[in-house]
């Protein structure tokens, strides 16, 4: 069970290894497309920032500008002195660089985005490793799993090698609907686009709305991110690390 | 390390030589094409051209989008930037009799046009949105005439591949190619919402190419230049903007 599996089949990864012997856990394809994903995300976030504070406004509708009402405001400062902020500062104007840059990132993104899905579904690493198994897929299933977690209880073996299903939920919902989110209503941001697919932006409710929901899907992206973290932290964050960057996990940390 | 098989050896040889020409060969019928924007150098070099040479192949004749006359903006922000310059203030005084717009470069005639001239010339109208790269907008009437039909008139040459276009004030031109050029949106307004171009929009002449960011759409132009190259102007990279940090292609 090597060659065509993207992970390990979770048979042979949760196959309770003896303590200290290291498992395998990720492939080459999700190892590097996670971090190619984790280097554009960064680059994406921080020249989105320095987008945004150009015009810290948002608006519903198709239309919006500093003659008009704004949806809300972001309590900051901007980097362009006809957007009133009640700030007396004007910030340092970083478009050029942001806007090259961010679109440069997104190419990448959606890349390695349309490799993973591609190479994901061939191989079957989302229906064996991501979908949730027929058994898990009630309420009850999710309220058990966040039970344990709220016990803080340590995985058992199986979950140890594989994800839960709160787990393979929230990853197949960054996968498939927040990051094609993000992509959609950036891309309905484009003027030229806009052009060639007027439903792109015209179905988000006009161009600011696409801008507003880009704002929240991005934000709903972090809030991902951050958990994300805060459970690789938790769960043990050397052994993780270890596994996301030469494939190999240690056995469950309580065993060692 | 394992040794390396002959067959191995052979077979990642040949997948470089076709990587290699592939690649070659893209850029080929890139260049051939016109898929590779002025600013490709540089490490945002491979995202612009990828950006540009994308959005060519997909929506070079698609048209932006028109609203409905009720769309229209009540409250449209113009964006005023530094006071005008003496030049300009002096033909403001003269009521503008005196504009004259320049069509030069590689055209068989070239053409000196005041704003009269420019109102002989088929009148058309259209309901689009100014999209800032800052994020606002706005939706307005703009009435002009295609800069297709200025192009015509001057006889443009087969080889011109850019129009290269200058405002009045100082450091400000930019540049599009003859796609964008001959597209029928893009015009030479001089006409907003029902009433003349206001100087804060741009009057007297604007040229709007409503399918890329504000800032292609440069206020008070005076002289547009026909050219196949790009490199002869400013620093190369087509226009002010990527001199000033920012894309020359704004279709994003």
């Amino acid at each position: 069970m090597t060659a065509p599996g993207l992970c390990y089949s979770r048979h042979v990864a949760a196959a309770a290894a003896p303590p200290g012997i290291q498992t395998p856990r990720h492939t080459a394809l999700v190892r590097v497309t996670h971090w190619l994903t984790v280097i554009v995300f960064i680059a994406l976030l921080v020249t989105g920032a320095e987008i945004v504070i150009s015009h810290p406004r948002f608006y519903w509708g198709e239309t919006g500008n500093v003659n008009m009402h704004p949806l809300f405001t972001l309590p900051i400062p901007s980097s362009r002195g006809t957007v009133p902020t009640g700030y007396n500062y004007v910030m340092p104007d970083q478009n050029g660089w942001s806007r090259y840059l961010h679109f440069e990132a997104a190419w990448v993104l959606v890349i390695t985005g349309l490799v993973y899905a591609v190479a994901g579904l061939w191989s079957g690493h989302f229906r064996r490793n991501l979908v949730p198994a027929p058994e898990d897929r009630t309420a009850r299933a999710y309220l058990q799993r966040i039970a344990k977690y709220l016990r803080r209880e340590r995985p058992d073996a199986v979950e140890a090698g594989s994800y839960n299903v709160l787990q393979r939920t929230a990853y197949l919902l960054v996968i498939f609907v927040l990051f094609p989110l993000v992509i959609w209503t950036g891309l309905a941001l484009s003027p030229a686009f806009n052009a060639a697919v007027p439903a792109a932006v015209n179905l988000l409710g006009g161009r600011q709305s696409a801008r507003t929901l880009h704002f929240f899907v991005t934000w709903a992206l972090v809030l991902f991110l951050m958990i994300h973290l805060a459970m690789i932290i938790l769960s043990g964050f050397g052994s993780r690390m270890r596994a996301m960057i030469v494939g190999r996990a240690a056995a469950p940390e309580e065993s060692q | 390390m394992k040794p390396v098989s002959r067959r191995k050896l052979i077979t990642s040889g040949l997948a470089a030589a076709a990587g290699i020409s592939g690649l070659a060969a893209a850029d080929h019928l890139a260049q051939r094409y016109g898929l590779i924007p002025p600013d490709h150098g540089g490490c945002y070099g491979p995202g612009e051209t990828l950006t540009y040479a994308a959005q060519r192949l997909l929506t070079s004749r698609s048209l932006a989008r028109e609203f409905p006359r009720s769309m229209i903006s009540t409250t449209p922000f113009a964006n005023e930037t530094a006071p005008p310059s003496d030049g300009f203030k002096r033909l403001q005084a003269g009521e503008f009799l005196d504009w004259r717009l320049a069509v030069d470069g590689m055209v068989a005639h070239p053409l000196s046009l005041s704003l009269a001239d420019l109102r002989t010339m088929p009148a058309h109208s259209q309901i689009t949105e100014v999209v800032c790269e800052e994020g606002w907008s706005y939706v307005a009437e703009w009435i002009g005439t295609p800069l297709a039909v200025v192009l015509q008139e001057a006889g443009v040459l087969p080889q011109a591949r850019y129009i290269v276009y200058f405002s009045i004030e100082p450091d400000w031109w930019e540049s599009i190619d003859m796609t964008e050029a001959l597209h029928s949106q893009t015009f030479l307004t001089m006409g907003m919402n029902g009433g003349d171009l206001p100087v804060r929009f741009g009057g007297p002449l604007r040229l709007r190419v409503p399918r890329q960011l504000g800032y292609k759409s440069v206020k008070y132009v005076v002289r547009l230049t026909a050219t196949d190259s790009l490199k002869r102007f400013g620093k190369g990279l087509g226009s002010a903007s990527p001199e000033a940090g920012y894309s020359w292609y704004a279709g994003i």
